[in-house]
């Protein structure tokens, strides 16, 4: 939902203090689920990440967040999907080149990353993401390490 | 000897004795090319663009260049520019190469994933090309086939680590070794006049990071913005670690300007350049001689090694704007046909 995401980016900050904080219990759970019932629920837990992240951000499911380095704007959401943005082709308003409805992902991405306590891992350089991965939690990754 | 570089290393250092054969690379270089080599001397460079022609007559191109002979260090060949369809990049590179001069393939990841580029960037290096430029690319919607797949399997900086792993570890993203490195001399663009303003020195310096060797900018008609964007450049040390070379556009007239501004993404034109262009006698003229007055004064401006001059449809009016601005002071750049001593470097 855009106006969501929006929300999201603007309360980077809070955002970040809650996914510090839960985090942990959330990538525990996961690993108690998979030691009591193997992969028997990786469908729904998938199924609700998606649904939690994709109310807030827009998610597309990459398999590969960035959201907390990304200033809680999901790059994903860029047309062009850039991972390390913006693109030269910002409007004078902020807006995107391809959707000029939509304001651009990385402005809000900066903005969004300036709030943050660990903002600055917006200035990490993010490598393409592994399209195997489309469509796969990275909860689940996170908590299996894999 | 099985050996890729021309022997004759004082024939070829001079002139490129066979112009097709790459010139011996210097210590301490990167690549092959013409364009390191007068960077790295402290030249101030001139780079300009080509547009590759609807055509596959391989003259058109040559025709295309022999008119920017004497007055640049190397030609940019744009790739399917505005999501347009020309002829390649890549072959308009290598048509280039064979009649000795120095091209920068621009390469963009609109259009291929990265099986297909890191084939391509060898194939580049193979034909003689020294060196690239990584785009991310304008949207398929912007151009002449709108219903096509967008592919962006990369964006620029992604592609910039890909050749430097290629080039620096000499292997495939794979992890699979390469026999023989691709000898590129990497660059990237970057765009100071379209928001976020304030955050385009970070991008800048993640360029940088991901292996840029040089930089060429958008179309720079607004001076004061270029400034606090150098100073930023500058205080973080980029300009020491990067080539920055600023682009320059030549307006036609002002509706042109006007045109470019609302249709061409990222280009930003003040109204102040409009109106003095509404005023003029003779538009074209006067759109000339700002080209040439911007050129001097980022000439003038502390961390900037060049200009990259693009002039779409006024191709023919690059030299006089390069001599009438002096930037390149005595040093004249290498030509197929040298007159005199056209070395492009600094002896």
């Amino acid at each position: 939902m855009y106006a969501a995401r929006l929300w999201a980016s603007r309360h980077s900050r809070f955002l970040e203090q809650v996914y510090h904080a839960v985090n942990p219990s959330i990538l525990a759970i996961v690993r108690g689920v998979t030691k009591l019932f193997g992969r028997r629920f990786d469908g729904a837990m998938t199924s609700i990440e998606a649904a939690a992240k994709g109310v807030l951000f827009d998610c597309k499911m990459c398999g590969d967040c960035v959201l907390s380095k990304t200033g809680m704007a999901c790059p994903m959401n860029c047309p062009k999907s850039i991972r390390n943005g913006p693109c030269g082709g910002v409007r004078a308003n902020g807006r995107c080149e391809v959707e000029p409805n939509m304001r651009c992902v990385w402005i809000e991405a900066w903005n969004g990353a300036a709030r943050m306590k660990k903002g600055d891992a917006i200035n990490d350089i993010e490598f393409a993401v592994d399209h195997r991965r489309t469509g796969s939690s990275s909860w689940l990754r996170l908590a299996r390490n894999e | 000897m099985n050996n890729p570089v021309n022997d004759d290393v004082s024939v070829a250092e001079a002139f490129g004795a066979n112009p097709g054969d790459p010139l011996p690379q210097l210590p301490g270089h990167v690549s092959h090319g013409r364009l390191e080599r007068v960077l790295r001397a402290g030249d101030f460079a001139v780079t300009t663009e080509i547009a590759p022609p609807d055509s596959a007559d391989p003259d058109e191109v040559l025709k295309r260049a022999m008119l920017f002979d004497g007055y640049v260090d190397a030609i940019n060949s744009t790739d399917g520019s505005g999501a347009n369809c020309h002829m390649s990049s890549l072959a308009v590179c290598a048509i280039l190469t064979r009649a000795g001069y120095s091209p920068i393939y621009q390469l963009s990841c609109r259009d291929r994933n990265r099986i297909a580029i890191q084939g391509d960037v060898l194939g580049a290096s193979a034909l003689g090309v020294g060196n690239v430029l990584c785009l991310t690319g304008d949207d398929v919607g912007a151009g002449d086939h709108p219903e096509a797949k967008p592919v962006f399997d990369f964006d620029s900086i992604s592609l910039l680590q890909t050749i430097k792993i290629m080039r620096d570890e000499s292997r495939f993203l794979s992890g699979r070794p390469l026999d023989f490195q691709p000898k590129l001399f990497m660059g990237a663009s970057i765009n100071p006049f379209v928001p976020p303003i304030d955050n385009r020195a970070d991008q800048f310096k993640k360029k940088v990071d991901a292996g840029a060797d040089y930089v060429q900018s958008q179309y720079c008609f607004d001076i004061q913005m270029l400034k606090p964007f150098m100073n930023c450049a500058l205080d973080m040390g980029l300009t020491e670690r990067c080539f920055v070379l600023i682009g320059v556009g030549v307006l036609g007239s002002a509706r042109n300007a006007k045109w470019l501004r609302a249709n061409v993404p990222g280009v930003h034109i003040p109204d102040s350049v409009i109106v003095r262009l509404e005023g003029a006698k003779d538009q074209q003229k006067e759109g000339r001689a700002m080209c040439v007055e911007a050129m001097q004064k980022i000439k003038d401006i502390k961390g900037v090694h060049g200009i990259h001059l693009m002039a779409y449809r006024q191709e023919k009016w690059v030299g006089e704007i390069v001599r009438n601005s002096g930037v390149l002071g005595t040093r004249q750049p290498w030509a197929p046909e040298p007159v005199e001593t056209t070395i492009g470097v600094a002896s």
